[in-house]
């Protein structure tokens, strides 16, 4: 596994738009110091950029990743190597290439302007730390996609940013408007239980619970320090979270085994 | 070494394969012919577990290969198309092989029988057709396995190289290898093969040697055999639907004459 790993991370290395990707977040975080110098809310800023930017960027790199790669693909399905550990390697080289990405692209700056010195470096790592899920979970998906649509890729390019819209806008959208029709009854429960089925909106919860300022953010993130209070509360997003990230790794071990190339 | 027990697969509606029962243990060379969309690729694909079959059983070595992959390392297979990442020099591609293979082998004799010296630098994306094919023989010669598998070697090769891979099949024959082939060139399998395996539409339709078939089918060479062996199986489903319904290895309608 490792070995594919390391092929599939030296194949996206050597990819100008990882580079980008990278130039971007710093630039980005770059120029909210300029603007603002406290690492808090800087935090803040950068949050929404993170967790609509990271799930897109992706969503992209995955589908493309995976087309691009097939011929890789059907190289090594001749050689002596497990299916599993082929895409798996090829899924993980890809994820972590993209979180090194957005590591190196907000640390550096925030490096430069003293984080490790700071008191909001927990609040730096909470935003990263869910930065690397979302990466890892929607190029998780976005490959599943590919996987199942392998000889039809613009279906899969657009199923992948189709999931990606649902969750970044279209959930929200009507999240809202159910809490809105149904105002009358207590919902704490059930927007509690919707916000599990949103990796960006657990996401978001669990930076805005660090934050501690989710009664300022949205309903939901009351709701989640209301019942969990902040420590078991950012616990149990983890932990869903995690569950997320196995969904995706779950089902491209399923298709590989039982696909013919 | 390798054995098929009633493979049958199917494409959504398409049956490719139907019920094949056949096995390579001899050493030499056996040429699975058949038209276009006959199931020959199918059939190799699913030998090396990139296809898996629906029905049937597959084993190789002695151990049923579902679910299992190091038997390919006892593999050498050259895929039927030569595609490769493009962003790789061809000198990386073999060394990645070889890494990920985890086991030693000497490329040197292939560069120097295949003229890729002058390539080795070169990315993969900006080599022609005919020299993509000779990384792609260079690949699946690389290690010494007892069975190698060649899905239309000749494709796109100039005849020195072709006049040296078949130099290396000849070779490689006298080590006692199993050599599967699919060829559409004819005079290949008469000047190669000892055996000739003939798929129609999923369905094993002759076995013999390239002789034997020239004999059945009344062809004064091979060439002309296979054509009357096709023609007659177009006029066979025409004429009779149920004369087409034959068993592995067997012809039920050899009686009928060509046209």
């Amino acid at each position: 596994m490792l070995k594919i790993l390391k092929y599939s991370f030296y194949d996206m290395m050597r990819s100008r738009w990882i580079y980008l990707y990278f130039g971007f977040f710093f630039a980005f975080t770059l120029s909210l110091f300029l603007i603002s110098t406290d690492l808090s809310k800087v935090v803040v800023s950068l949050m929404n950029v993170i967790l609509i930017l990271c799930p897109l960027i992706a969503t992209m790199f995955g589908v493309m990743y995976y087309y691009n790669s097939r011929e890789f693909t059907e190289l090594l399905l001749a050689q002596p190597i497990a299916r599993r550990v082929i895409f798996l390697g090829q899924y993980i080289g890809l994820a972590l290439s993209l979180s090194l990405s957005l590591l190196a692209g907000v640390g550096i700056p925030f490096a430069l302007y003293g984080i490790f010195q700071s008191a909001d470096i927990w609040n730096f790592f909470s935003l990263l730390l869910n930065g690397v899920f979302l990466s890892f979970i929607f190029s998780g998906i976005a490959f599943w996609i590919a996987l199942k649509n392998d000889q039809q890729k613009i279906r899969g390019f657009g199923l992948a940013l189709a999931v990606w819209l649902f969750f970044a806008v279209i959930y929200d959208g009507i999240f809202l408007l159910l809490l809105l029709s149904f105002s009358d009854y207590p919902l704490e429960r059930f927007a509690l239980g919707a916000s599990m089925f949103n990796p960006i909106d657990l996401s978001r919860i669990t930076v805005l619970l660090q934050l501690d300022i989710s009664a300022l953010m949205g309903y939901t993130g009351a709701v989640f320090q209301q019942f969990l209070g902040n420590g078991t509360g950012m616990l149990f997003a983890f932990g869903v979270l995690t569950l997320w990230l196995l969904l995706p790794l779950w089902r491209i071990g399923r298709i590989a085994r039982v696909k013919d190339f | 070494m390798i054995s098929i027990n009633h493979l049958s697969k199917s494409f959504s509606k398409l049956d490719v394969l139907k019920d094949i029962s056949v096995d390579f243990t001899r050493p030499g060379i056996t040429a699975v012919l058949g038209p276009n969309g006959s199931g020959k690729t199918t059939l190799i694909k699913c030998l090396l577990g990139m296809v898996i079959p629906d029905q049937g059983e597959i084993q190789a070595f002695g151990q049923p290969v579902k679910g299992q992959w190091t038997y390919r390392s006892q593999i050498g297979y050259l895929p039927q198309i030569a595609r490769f990442p493009d962003n790789l020099r061809v000198k990386e591609l073999i060394a990645m092989i070889k890494d990920i293979r985890g086991t030693a082998a000497d490329e040197a004799p292939l560069i120097e029988a295949f003229g890729l010296e002058t390539y080795l630098d070169k990315k993969l994306g900006h080599l022609s057709g005919g020299t993509k094919q000779k990384v792609n023989l260079l690949l699946a010669l690389l290690y010494d396995t007892p069975v190698i598998i060649m899905d239309e070697p000749t494709a796109g090769l100039d005849p020195v190289a072709l006049i040296r891979l078949k130099d290396i099949i000849q070779q490689e024959k006298k080590r006692g290898k199993v050599i599967l082939i699919t060829t559409h060139i004819i005079s290949l399998v008469e000047e190669i093969a000892d055996e000739v395996v003939f798929l129609l539409e999923g369905r094993i339709h002759f076995r013999g040697t390239p002789e034997q078939l020239r004999m059945q089918y009344a062809g004064a060479n091979l060439e002309e055999a296979i054509a009357n062996l096709l023609l007659n199986e177009n006029q066979a489903a025409a004429v009779h639907p149920k004369l087409t319904q034959h068993h592995n290895g067997t012809v039920l309608h050899k009686n009928l004459k060509p046209c």
